[in-house]
């Protein structure tokens, strides 16, 4: 008979990893104080090329494609954070560029992408140009997408204020089978009263309601939002205008306004930011802080006369 | 027949001895810290990407498995010399290439089964969480149509773990190991070769390829994630030819690999 072998105890061993991993946690914590890994100035993509990249990716390129488009993300987010002198939006075009590559039928790149690239200065690169090649791209690619096409005709009709192209995008979706039937009315009301702020309004509406992505949902109560500060500027310039008749000069701050007008406190914008006033002028605009700032050229929608 | 199985049983119980079927737990768990995690970065593209993951993850595990146990299912035996005594009983040098094939494939589907319920426990749990993810993705949550895509990997896997298997007939662990990771990648490049003639003006090079592309495997077709998350409709006509150019590659392989093994001298 033999003595089965006692197994030496461990305890000390697992007492002595707890203990090395968390002086392993302090020496880290300590070196992050003092040392911060070099970045370059800008960003680098090592592979720009969309083929070269679905070649390498071999038969993952769909997850390829998911990484690098929550890069686009982050990079956008990334940018948007920094100090707006340190926004530099060089890589976004060559990104979404490259997930459309490795995956053709990612919808989103392609809708997202355009409004990230559309987005005129601090808020993106407002590249409409890019935009609308990113979205001909996916129409190329799948010609019945008509989301695609509406798109394009957003990107016409609210940043480059080119109603008459907007409505041909707008009639182009509606032709292609499957469309939604909004599109045809819209395109004509486009065509008739491009610019003016109710069929602004009146577009919006419906992506906010109809629009099958709450993301673009999302952007257009954004839009409305915009729109509603807009008629409130329109509004509260009257209101100064008012006044510097009835006193021979602008009012010098709210208070003496409000005061004029009877109202119970300062006007906000539909983020709940106040509005500001320019005492030298008396025109009334929106702060940088607000959500909703910028505002888009007011060209491009301008109000009903 | 009997012998076939009960060479494929012990390849079975070796694989589970060897703590295998631990790469299911792996998965399981790096989906679920995938699904929170990406849904913070994603912008509402969570369905999409936890379906890609999850397939993905499918095939490498799935791939790993056929790669690293294939390679060592004969060679093993011979570098421990268990070869000797294995042959000595009833079996003849067929009956155990193909129950050491048999043995993978039944461990690959059994891992592949455990990580398809998890992969759909995911995506039940995102579905009950965030019900309004369905609406905008181009195929509902819990979409069947996921089993198309598994299922040819499954099918890719067996025709990886024939090669496997026909390359640890003759060589080391370690070449094995590259040629056949090497092929799998010329699989999935495969289908260049067959329009090669409009790259080059060289009629025998081009003739050369197009031999070369039906003598390889060509895995490319095995690959329908992308058309399965993006709820593109997959033919059965396609689904039924590419499974029956996997048996018969398949078939192919392991006729190459019981010619080897019956001329290989162990003395």
């Amino acid at each position: 008979m033999t003595a089965g072998r006692i197994a030496p105890s461990n305890g000390l061993l697992y007492l002595a990893m707890a203990a090395l991993l968390v002086l392993a946690v302090v020496a880290q914590a300590v070196r992050d104080r003092g040392w911060q890994p070099y970045e370059p100035p800008s960003d680098v993509m090592w592979i720009q090329s969309g083929p070269l990249a679905d070649r390498l990716a071999l038969s993952f390129d769909n997850l390829t494609a998911d990484l690098y488009w929550m890069r686009v993300v982050v990079y956008y987010g990334g940018q948007r954070r920094s100090a707006v002198a340190a926004r530099n939006y060089d890589q976004l075009f060559p990104l979404l560029d490259l997930v459309t590559s490795l995956d053709p039928q990612f919808r989103i790149a392609y809708r997202f992408g355009s409004i990230f690239l559309a987005e005129p200065p601090p808020g993106g690169p407002g590249r409409v140009d890019q935009a609308i090649q990113l979205l001909e791209k996916g129409l190329e690619r799948d010609p019945k997408r008509w989301e695609y096409a509406l798109d394009i005709g957003f990107v016409y009709y609210w940043w480059v204020g080119d109603y008459a192209k907007a409505a041909e995008w707008f009639r182009r979706a509606g032709d292609i089978p499957g469309a939604a039937e909004w599109l045809a009315p819209l395109a004509a009301v486009t065509l008739a009263e491009g610019g003016n702020r109710e069929s602004s309004r009146r577009l919006w509406t419906e992506l906010r309601d109809r629009g099958d992505l709450d993301w673009i949902k999302r952007t257009a109560s954004h839009r409305l939002q915009q729109l509603d500060a807009m008629d409130a500027i329109d509004e509260l310039n009257h209101s100064t205008q008012r006044f510097a008749a009835r006193h021979g000069r602008p009012p010098a701050d709210w208070r003496e306004l409000a005061a004029a007008e009877r109202w119970r406190g300062i006007p906000l914008d539909p983020s709940a930011e106040p509005f500001v006033l320019d005492p030298q002028t008396g025109r009334v605009g929106l702060s940088p802080k607000s959500g909703l700032w910028p505002l888009p050229d007011g060209s491009s929608v301008r109000a009903r006369p | 027949m009997r012998a076939i199985l009960l060479v494929a049983g012990a390849v079975f119980r070796e694989s589970v001895r060897d703590r295998v079927p631990y790469s299911m737990v792996l998965f399981a768990v790096l989906l679920m810290a995938a699904s929170y995690l990406i849904s913070q970065m994603t912008a509402g593209q969570d369905l999409k990407i936890i379906k890609d993951l999850g397939l993905a993850s499918i095939a490498v595990f799935g791939l790993l498995i056929a790669v690293f146990i294939g390679i060592g299912l004969v060679s093993k035996e011979v570098e421990r010399k268990s070869v000797y005594a294995l042959l000595s009983k009833p079996i003849s040098r067929p009956q155990f290439i193909l129950g050491k094939f048999l043995g993978l494939v039944l461990t690959l589907v059994v891992n592949i089964g455990a990580m398809t319920a998890a992969f759909y426990a995911v995506l039940l749990y995102m579905n009950i969480v965030n019900p309004n993810l369905q609406i905008a993705a181009p195929a509902p949550s819990l979409d069947p149509r996921l089993l198309i895509a598994i299922g040819l990997i499954l099918a890719e896997l067996m025709v990886v773990t024939a090669v496997a298997l026909f390359f640890s007939t003759f060589s080391s662990p370690l070449l094995a190991t590259v040629l056949t990771l090497g092929l799998w990648v010329a699989g999935h490049f495969n289908a260049d070769l067959r329009n090669f003639e409009s790259v080059i003006d060289n009629p025998a090079a081009a003739w050369i390829a197009l031999v070369a592309y039906y003598a390889l495997p060509n895995l490319a077709p095995f690959d329908v994630k992308a058309e399965v998350v993006h709820g593109v409709p997959v033919t059965l006509r396609h689904v039924g030819l590419t499974l029956t150019y996997a048996v018969l590659y398949t078939g192919v392989l392991l006729t190459a690999a019981i010619a080897v093994f019956r001329r290989r001298d162990f003395k």
